[in-house]
């Protein structure tokens, strides 16, 4: 019996998100039609704005397991910071895989900073987090100097080129090869046909799995295997419980302190993948600043998502997707803002029409987690004000 | 037959700074009975349970557990030995689901994966051998407080208890989830399991017990069985044949009523009444007690009045102005004061100088304040006249109040919502943890308050504080007013009757 | 108790300070770099005239940073967004300014007044943000720093830039009776004469007003009484007639108030235009003189000066060979060990206090104590 409920569970929860997906791709559709734009579907917009996520998303995941865990890590901006520092050092020394290796290894060295200060020195989370991003900026940039610095193409700012991770296409659907042979691209043809909607979703889909990079795989593998661990093995149920009840599990013995020592360093460590995946697949060179804010994002993503690991995907998605619109034209930024109105007077009709509690009714038929509330965050799903006025601030700014 | 003992306490003593908490108690538990121990708040029971579940270790005394002599060095031990406490607060995780509570800590696994089929089918079993049914998918914040009774039941269970320990198990129920815990219990020692009931409820323990223990002040009272008291005699065993007589005075009450509460209500979240219909006066020169033990309103009571609590409905009058909806500044304003029962954490700041704790609650006036600033010297000197008046024991004014005493701390607060000259002052627990001689000096002071006119809402627990300084005393009993009672002329069966519910039974 | 005070204002920093002096030296040596050598090297160059002006100049945003964190810190609310709020109103209130000319004090009052409010209604949305939905301020101040971020690149490169035929992108100079002038003169009067080019920013004397108009505030006002006992107890607070929502409210507004006037010194005595580089990271670096002046506004300043006076020594260090970076590692090190440190200290002092003041008055209790229930 419950392994039956469990499963409906999942999915009814990935029903819900890919309803959404869909939903998504229509208005952008919509939208698109009405300005006449062709990028905001297209592979390529698609394939940047899952490249653009991936980072995010590697943060985000992070601050999953910490906040799961109880303890807020602001500190995932400066974590990020010491991936992308690790991993070109390593990569340039001896190889791109290595790069990634010690790109996990110095996020998750400022992770266990973080847990020092804040679980043994119950230091506050949040000024221990920003100290952290400070030391990591500062510690960085003097690493930098002493070892790019006298390198050609090297600087204080920045390290010579080093080699990244290559990428794959799947056969068939993308044109990839088997086995030496050349496939039909099919996806690609579909989207040449301009048919409505249905060329749209291919294009997309085409780009999404089109010239994939191995890292992308590996961090997107990870998203399902996080909901496998924090949710179906007993050291996941343990960390899990370290945030929502600690006296409840220190009362049944579980090791509260030792658990989160380990969640933020993992914590640490998958923004530093993160750090390590911005250097080695995205830019292919260090950059003092290049992580710009992402790991703070991240965290937005963390919120946007609920605190769940394909959330945490989602949010990467539509704030990578907003990010890949940066190299497209102004017209392509129009169309994406009014696909954005749309979706919001969508939801904004909706909410008004269809009351709060039947979304969250609706929510939880689906068995969908549309309140977790740690920390007094709030999840913009289930709420009305927050979509009301964040119609009035668009209105406000942009019109 | 002479059965051994699954429990036997002999000569348990625990001692604490400033009190005994168990004096030589004597308790024999029998394999499969349900065996209640009752007694007021702070008669020992809460410190006796902690000692069987391994949280305390007593003083002096031997503990036997199916006649062998233990001793528990943690909880641990206690749940290996077949120890399961089921305490009053819930230590349930909001968010998880049945299953997850449950399994936590002790999960079931298959490989890597943990065994949910395993978990659940042991869940469901249990469930359905004690009457106990739940549905182990579903998340614990959806379920009512007797469902989540039976979650943390369930969670010893699973974990192979055959001593069951219940703390006050139904202090949160509705009548009807306490008829299903009842099941449930009989279901339990019908099968063997033997089950420590604690609670102060004596209706409900005359009749789901095998044998009563009393407790009172630390020692214990007597054993006995159901057939052979009625409620009446268990309470007048619990409260004592003595009650403290109140000290014959002139009665200072006047004609002025300075607070009226009519109707106050207020229900929490669940849907749970926790105040309801509550009406009362207090008069000029009057100190108008309120009797209970605790957990049956006194706290929301005081919230709503204090307004800190805004979704109590109701009216409440200081003398000819309605402050129903005013919040909480604006009743201090008006002139209500309040003396915290909990001083640490409401009615102090710790980690601040003694001058602006004194200003707490009156910051916004004469003489902690002038204008917009905070007048420091005007500060000081009120709290040095509170500090000498009262009699508070300190190195000077400029110390954190951490670093005095309990009982100092006390009077400091007492000192300081006195001499702010209030119309009306709520004492919640206002000689709670001090030494007798605060004690003595804080029942001086209200004394000399209300003779000078100020109207008191005493609630307290320490039933000679009530019957010594009230002029009228209302019982509080899940909510509600049960009973106004004149402490001159009080016999304790009636008063412990009402407290524990009992004379409501016998007056319908 | 006065020792503890002093335990932990002085103390507990000098502790930080020693430790954070003796990881960067333990840097260098690892690098082969003689920390005497650096450290000397610094204050060489630091302490000339020229390189105290620049100290000075180059603390004072950072002061201004801080006051807006700390008032936030003490009641236990932290401001991230000093950062979107500050460019935010360095922005509008330089276009303000810049549309008008009228006698220099109140020119100058109103491009201040414009600077304050632009910023107080920025940090006010996290404000607001937090009392009706309740989302925690860290989040929404870092998200509203990109919206900020965003928000004034978008103003600036459509709106408010100066004209063609400029060469500079920046918004229209503002007219001289929008200038605060240099305190050089004064700094003459006194017998100092630095070289040209080093000029004493005359917001020097508006940041020491606020510096005395925050200890006000916060130390002897009813608002600051509200506030501190919000962020010591806020059960007690709240019992004692505050109301939470009205102190996060106006707390994050005057906070607001505060950051708007970061950039004042560059705006007015300095650049008198909004450039595309203006100078950015004082709402981020001002946390970390917030965290390390403990919210107290001497030691901010304390805290702002050190900043700036190793921000300007380390100038040298690239001349010398040594990497200007360990000034960085130093920043971040002092902060986070400040941050342990006061929290050991603190917790040593109070029992300290308490056992102390137990021991004064010991001879004065009741020998038996018995409890009451």
């Amino acid at each position: 019996m419950t392994t039956l409920v469990e499963r409906a569970k999942n999915l009814g929860r990935a029903r819900l998100y890919v309803l959404l997906a869909l939903a998504g791709v229509l208005i952008l559709t919509i939208a698109q039609v009405v300005t006449g734009t062709e990028d905001l579907t297209s592979p390529s917009t698609a394939g940047a704005a899952l490249r653009l996520a991936i980072p995010i998303l590697l943060a985000g995941l992070g601050g999953l397991y910490s906040e799961r865990a109880g303890v807020v890590n602001i500190g995932l901006e400066g974590m990020m910071i010491a991936g992308t520092w690790f991993a070109a050092w390593g990569s340039w020394l001896y190889g791109p895989w290595y790069g990634i290796v010690f790109g996990i290894l110095g996020g998750a060295a400022f992770g266990l900073l973080h847990a020092l200060a804040t679980v043994t020195f119950n230091v506050d989370h949040i000024v221990s987090g920003v100290a952290i991003n400070i030391l990591a900026f500062g510690t960085m940039r003097f690493l930098s100097s002493i070892t790019y610095d006298s390198e050609t193409g090297g600087s204080v700012v920045q390290s010579p080129p080093v080699q990244g991770i290559g990428n794959g296409n799947l056969p068939v659907l993308a044109g990839g090869d088997i086995f030496g042979r050349s496939t039909p691209d099919f996806l690609g043809w579909l989207e040449t046909q301009d048919w409505f909607y249905v060329s749209d979703l291919a294009g997309i889909v085409r780009g999404f799995i089109g010239g994939v990079n191995w890292m992308t795989i590996i961090a997107l593998a990870i998203v399902p295997a996080t909901v496998w661990l924090l949710w179906r093995t007993a050291w996941g149920l343990r960390l899990r419980s370290c945030g929502e009840d600690p006296w409840a599990a220190e009362s049944l013995g579980v090791s509260v302190l030792r658990m989160k020592y380990v969640a933020v360093i993992i914590s640490g460590g998958l923004a530093g993948m993160g750090g390590a995946f911005l250097v080695l697949v995205q830019a292919g060179i260090y950059r003092e600043g290049m992580t710009a804010g992402r790991g703070f994002i991240g965290l937005g993503a963390l919120v946007f998502g609920n605190w769940l690991p394909f959330g945490v995907l989602s949010g990467a998605f539509v704030f990578g997707f907003g990010d890949s619109l940066r190299f497209r034209g102004p017209d392509v930024v129009r169309s994406f803002i009014l696909a954005v109105a749309i979706g919001l007077v969508i939801a904004g009709v909706y909410d008004q029409v269809v009351s709060p509690s039947s979304i969250v009714r609706m929510a939880r038929r689906w068995n969908v987690d549309v309140r977790w509330v740690p920390h007094g965050h709030i999840s913009l799903i289930a709420s009305r004000a927050p979509v009301r006025d964040t119609v009035d601030f668009f209105e406000k700014t942009l019109l | 037959m002479a059965q051994v003992p699954v429990v036997h306490l002999s000569g348990v003593t625990k001692r604490y700074p400033g009190v005994v908490a168990n004096r030589d108690v004597e308790l024999k538990v029998m394999p499969g009975e349900v065996h209640a121990v009752v007694g007021e708040n702070g008669a020992g029971k809460s410190t006796l349970m902690k000692i069987i579940y391994g949280m305390v270790h007593p003083d002096e005394g031997t503990i036997r557990i199916h006649g062998e002599e233990t001793h528990f060095k943690s909880p641990k031990d206690a749940i290996d030995a077949g120890i399961g406490m089921v305490h009053q607060h819930f230590m349930l995780a909001d968010n998880f689901t049945v299953l997850e509570n449950v399994i936590l800590g002790s999960e079931p696994r298959r490989g890597v994966q943990i065994d949910f089929l395993s978990a659940s089918d042991r869940i469901t079993e249990l469930g359905e051998t004690y009457g106990l049914k739940l549905d182990p998918s579903v998340k614990v914040e959806t379920l009512s407080v007797g469902e989540r009774q039976r979650v943390e039941i369930i969670k010893v269970l699973y974990r192979g208890a055959r001593i069951l320990i219940l703390d006050e198990p139904t202090a949160v129920l509705v009548p009807q989830e306490v008829d299903d815990l009842f099941d449930s219990i009989r279901d339990l020692t019908s099968r063997g399991e033997t089950v420590i009931f604690i609670s102060h409820k004596l209706e409900e323990v005359l009749s789901i017990a095998d044998t009563i223990t009393v407790m009172r002040a630390g020692e214990t009272v007597g054993t006995t069985t159901p057939d052979q008291v009625d409620a009446r005699q268990l309470a007048e065993m619990m409260i004592g044949s003595e009650l403290p007589s109140p000290q014959t005075r002139e009665s200072t009450v006047g004609e002025e009523v300075l607070l009226e509460v009519s109707d106050l209500s207020l229900r929490s979240e669940s849907g749970r009444d926790v105040l309801s219909g509550i009406s009362f006066t207090v008069r000029a020169g009057e100190i108008v007690g309120v009797a209970g033990i605790e957990g049956n309103g006194q706290a929301p009571l005081v919230d709503s009045l204090m307004g800190l609590e805004r979704s109590a409905t109701g009216l409440v009058r200081l003398r000819d102005k309605e402050i129903s909806r005013f919040e909480a500044r604006e009743r201090r304003a008006e002139g209500i004061g309040f003396i915290p029962e909990d001083r640490q954490k409401q009615g102090l700041l710790l980690t601040s100088p003694l001058w602006e704790n004194a200003a707490l609650g009156h910051q916004y006036k004469e003489p902690y304040a002038k204008g917009p600033w905070i007048d420091k010297r005007g500060a000081r000197k009120q709290t040095e006249a509170i500090v000498r008046r009262y009699g508070v024991k300190t190195p000077g004014v400029d110390v954190p109040a951490t670093a005095l005493s309990g009982g100092n701390q006390q009077k400091l607060v007492v000192g300081r919502e006195i001499m702010a000259n209030p119309v009306v002052l709520i004492a919640a627990q206002p000689t709670r943890g001090i030494d007798i001689g605060a004690q003595a000096a804080v029942w001086e002071e209200l004394k000399t308050a209300r003779a000078a006119g100020m109207g008191i809402l005493l609630i307290s627990a320490d039933l000679e504080e009530l019957i010594g300084l009230s002029d009228t005393i209302h019982v509080l009993f899940e909510g509600e007013f049960v009973a106004k009672l004149d402490p001159n002329d009080l016999n304790p069966e009636t008063l412990g009757s009402y407290m524990t519910g009992a004379g409501q039974e016998a007056a319908s | 108790m006065k020792g503890g005070k002093l335990l932990t204002t002085v103390v507990a920093p000098l502790i930080a300070l020693i430790i954070s002096f003796g990881i960067a030296s333990l840097v260098l040596l690892l690098v082969d770099i003689d920390p005497f050598f650096a450290y000397s090297e610094m204050w060489k160059f630091g302490t000339t005239t020229e390189s105290l002006i620049s100290m000075v100049n180059r603390a004072i945003p950072l002061f201004v940073s801080a006051l807006a964190v700390a008032v936030g810190f003490k009641m236990g609310l932290f401001n991230i967004g000093v950062e979107g709020a500050y460019l935010l109103a360095a922005l509008v209130a330089a276009w303000v300014g810049a549309l008008f000319s009228v006698t220099p004090v109140l020119h100058v009052s109103i491009i201040l007044m414009v600077a304050m409010i632009v910023g107080a209604a920025w940090n006010g949305i996290a404000g607001w943000l937090k009392v009706k939905r309740g989302v925690h301020e860290v989040i929404s101040t870092i998200m509203l720093n990109f919206i900020g971020f965003a928000l004034s690149a978008y103003l600036f490169l459509n709106f408010f830039l100066e004209g063609t035929g400029s060469l500079i992108t920046a918004t229209k100079l503002i007219p001289e009776t929008g200038w605060i002038p240099s305190l050089n003169p004064v700094l003459e009067w006194f017998g100092v004469e630095p070289r040209a080019g080093f000029e004493l920013h005359g917001f020097l004397i508006i940041a020491v007003f606020l510096g005395i108009f925050y200890y006000y505030l916060v130390n002897r006002s009813r608002f600051g009484y509200d506030l501190r006992a919000s962020g010591v107890n806020a059960s007690a607070a709240h019992a004692s007639g505050i109301n939470p929502k009205r102190m996060i409210m106006t707390t994050m507004l005057i906070s607001g108030a505060i950051a708007g006037l970061v950039g004042m010194s560059t705006l007015l005595g300095f650049t008198h235009r909004y450039v595309q580089d203006f100078p950015s990271g004082f709402g981020f670096a001002g946390i970390a003189v917030a965290l390390l002046g403990r919210n107290n506004p001497v030691g901010i300043a304390f805290g702002a000066l050190l900043f700036g006076f190793l921000g300007r020594s380390s100038l040298i260090l690239d001349l010398k060979d040594v990497p200007r970076e360990i000034v960085t590692i130093f920043q971040g090190v002092v902060v986070l060990a400040v941050v342990i440190v006061y929290e050991i200290v603190s917790r040593y002092a109070q029992r300290r206090a308490v056992a102390a003041a137990a021991r004064a008055t010991a001879e004065q209790e009741d020998e038996r104590e018995v409890v009451a229930i």
